[in-house]
């Protein structure tokens, strides 16, 4: 443990001046636990709406780096979808040079603020780790975060360099992580980028979907403002397919190519009784007052929510969209706060993370239970709703066990709201709108996945529109591989990368 | 941020506003709306485009201040602005030459059903319209709506204006003279769209309603606009927000409707207090 004391007295980070690289043995390395971020106390974080993980400081980044034995086939990188070259910027993070890291992140990962902190690591990066079978993996997720919040928060966020202009007009359809990503490329082939919103604010799910407590706002504004920075340019309260549709962007707005990233569309129900009673939501719905509106600040924002001070609350799904409504639902004052899945906890697909989060914070897991109707009184208010315990069966076509009905094993549990997360179907406005655009029978858009190309010519797409729901990582994956694929389609050349 | 061109009462506290939007005057049809904020901290709500102007870019709505949105929206006037404005959203009315259409408006509702009875008019229909208010005073569009009728009837609850009565028992008048009724469009409250389902079911007249349901996105995001028709959940925001009348659960849209009356008497209250203490400085 020498080496790592050292370390310990060089302490000059807080000026972000690299230190000397003490060389440490492997043996040294492996000797460091993974270092726990800092987070507030769940009896305390369920009382607001900050954000839960406090982040790591200076000293626990570091130490938590030099946990990171450099590899010399960092099979870590293998596991991120953009490829973010891990070793070399964790390597800077241990030299005490944390703005140098954030530069190397930035090469590949335009949103790292945001990635650090929605990223399922666990199934990517750091399940690759080396580490991983022996000992716990580097904290890969936790030190992206570290090194985006210390260069936000000491001075100017360096811009990449930017090539110089091609001449070329893309429309980007929708701002969230996959029109992002894909705008953020683009940008800096030196394309002139235009991206379209529906909604009011940009980020699309960043802002809607994912609530304060996970991802604060004003973090994904500033890594928004980045890419404004860039010259991509932003308009919002557009509705492709209503205010303008993919033919006229291209033949009346001369836009040489378009990327589809609209993410999922209609919120899918379940299809029982008393679906439509007074104080059953679907999660889009829930959220977006809470996220988008800030109904928790109502009557200060104009948009209410179901006033959730002292009642029981279910939240149905499995998901990390459902921790993310039953973990708000709490913090809106709920007395009980369940989580009622239909498989068990190991068949759940929200991150382990999440999981624990939400177990922390009280929230009660009902597994093995499926929703059979929902019970109203006479104003249609919900009260209750009736469930059915289930067993897992045989493997269904997911792998997971499935879950099959116990006779008589109905009862009724008593809740004041509900809210149905199941997932989402697609919106139907681009196949209304712009027919030649080949759907798959889940009516998701479907791509050449090398290229995201779709069957419109210079018409791509990617992001949950073309997956269903996925995570925010893929959907900028999928963003990074269509602009790189534009480029390619309208100059004719492989964009450059070792520049970068 | 989109400038408002003009705005004027039409009758007590329903306002014409005419919104700088050249995208969404170029594009709207009738039956389309688009999902209003007022101001930062505003509310997304949806409200039918009564008209457009394309070569001047603008749209025009007709607003009736209800709730705190609402009231907030009709005390702008030319020259000031609301913070945003999206669309045109929802499925046009459906168009075609039915024969004689009837196209009934009750109170606001006369606005939203204008350009769907223009429409009506332009794809060579008969175009009989049944305008309801309350009494005098809240008429509006008379001009407008006779100027595109082959028959143009206005009634008053009170009658204190043209037909003493209900809409539906002018419509029932009408059936009853024997005349051949091909299509019946309803817009208004929703005992009234309820109410002119009822008077047509029995003789079969295809008749459409455009439903009012809460939205937030007004995209097909959220499902809040849900709506039962047919016993099946249909989105009004996408799928509609026209719909078969006879087969549209009117008690359960009534019902969800509901949902926020607290809050929005607390809103709405909240503001009339400020307005009142704005007004004494």
């Amino acid at each position: 443990m020498a080496g790592f004391s050292v370390i310990h007295k060089q302490n000059t980070f807080q000026r972000g001046i690299t230190m000397d690289f003490k060389p440490m043995t492997t043996k040294e390395r492996l000797a460091i636990p993974r270092q726990i971020m800092p987070a507030q106390a769940p009896e305390e974080r369920t009382h607001n709406f900050r954000e839960v993980n406090l982040g790591l400081t200076p000293e626990l980044a570091q130490q938590e780096a030099m946990r990171c034995i450099q590899c010399k086939d960092p099979v870590c990188i293998k596991g991120c979808p953009v490829n973010i070259k891990i070793d070399k910027f964790i390597k800077l993070i241990a030299e005490g040079n944390f703005l140098g890291a954030a530069k190397k992140i930035k090469e590949d990962n335009i949103l790292p603020a945001i990635c650090g902190r929605v990223c399922p690591q666990e199934d990517q990066c750091e399940k690759m780790c080396v580490l991983t079978k022996k000992y716990t993996p580097v904290a890969i997720g936790n030190l992206e975060r570290f090194v985006a919040d210390y260069e936000r928060e000491h001075g100017e966020i360096e811009l990449p360099e930017v090539k110089p202009p091609t001449g070329k007009n893309i429309a980007v359809i929708g701002s969230g992580p996959a029109g992002l990503s894909c705008a953020n490329d683009l940008a800096r082939l030196g394309h002139s980028v235009t991206v379209f919103e529906a909604l009011h604010e940009l980020g699309g799910v960043l802002m809607y979907g994912i609530p304060e407590f996970r991802l604060p706002k004003d973090i994904v504004k500033t890594e928004i403002a980045s890419l404004k920075k860039l010259g991509v340019e932003f308009v919002t309260n557009t509705v492709v397919g209503r205010s303008v549709t993919i033919d006229e962007l291209m033949k009346e707005e001369q836009f040489d190519a378009v990327f589809i990233g609209v993410g999922a569309g209609l919120p899918w129900f379940m299809g029982i009784p008393g679906e439509n009673l007074l104080g059953v939501y679907s999660a889009n719905e829930f959220l977006t007052r809470v996220n988008l509106m800030q109904s928790y600040t109502f009557p200060e924002n104009d948009t209410p929510v179901f006033d959730c001070k002292g009642k029981n609350i279910a939240v149905f799904g499995g998901g990390n969209t459902a921790m993310d409504a039953v973990r708000t639902a709490k913090r809106l004052g709920a007395e009980h706060a369940y989580i009622v899945y239909r498989r068990s906890e190991a068949e759940m697909p929200a991150r382990a993370e999440e999981i624990h989060n939400a177990k922390e914070e009280g929230i009660e897991f009902l597994l093995l239970m499926n929703p059979v109707e929902f019970i109203g009184n006479e104003q249609q208010w919900l009260t209750g709703v009736k469930c059915i315990r289930m067993e897992l069966g045989e493997p269904d076509d997911s792998g997971r066990r499935k879950p099959v009905p116990v006779k008589d094993s109905e009862f009724v549990l008593p809740v004041d709201m509900a809210v149905i997360s199941i997932g989402n179907g697609s919106n139907p406005l681009i196949k209304q709108t712009t027919p030649e655009i080949d759907m798959s029978k889940r009516d998701t858009i479907v791509v050449d996945i090398n290229t995201m190309a779709t069957s419109k010519e210079n018409v791509y797409a990617g992001g949950d529109i073309v997956t269903g729901g996925a995570t925010v990582i893929l959907a900028m994956g999928a963003g990074r591989t269509a602009a790189h694929a534009i480029h390619e389609k309208l100059t004719g050349k492989a964009p450059c990368f070792d520049e970068w | 941020m989109h400038n408002i061109v003009s705005a004027i009462f039409l009758a007590e506290n329903i306002k014409k506003i005419e919104i700088q939007a050249p995208r969404i005057a170029k594009k709207r049809k009738a039956g389309q709306f688009v999902m209003i904020r007022v101001s930062e901290q505003g509310e997304r709500i949806p409200l039918t485009i009564a008209g457009s102007d394309p070569e001047k870019g603008t749209v025009t709505i007709i607003v009736q201040g209800m709730g705190k949105s609402t009231r907030e929206l009709n005390m702008k006037e030319a020259g000031d602005t609301i913070h945003d404005i999206v669309g045109p959203l929802g499925t046009p009315s459906h168009i075609e030459k039915f024969g004689t259409a009837v196209s009934i408006g009750g109170g606001v509702g006369t606005a939203i059903a204008y350009p769907t009875a223009v429409a009506l008019k332009e794809a060579g229909n008969y175009v009989i319209t049944i305008n309801g208010a309350r009494t005098k005073d809240l008429v509006i569009l008379e001009k407008e709506m006779r100027a595109v009728s082959d028959e143009a009837f206005i009634t008053t609850d009170d009658g204190s204006y043209g037909f003493h009565g209900f809409v539906t028992q002018k419509l029932q008048e009408l059936i009853d003279s024997g005349r051949t009724i091909d299509y019946v469009l309803a817009i208004g409250p929703i005992p009234m769209m309820k109410a002119v389902a009822e008077v047509t079911r029995p003789y079969g007249i295809h008749t459409v309603v455009s439903l009012n349901p809460v939205m937030v996105d007004g995209t097909g995001m959220c499902g809040g606009c849900r709506v039962t028709v047919d016993n099946e959940i249909r989105f009004a925001c996408v799928d509609g927000p026209e719909f078969d009348a006879h087969k549209v659960d009117f008690k359960n849209l009534s019902d969800r409707n509901r949902m926020y009356l607290g809050e929005e008497q607390q809103s709405t209250e909240a503001f009339s207090h400020k307005c009142r203490l704005g007004h004494q400085q």
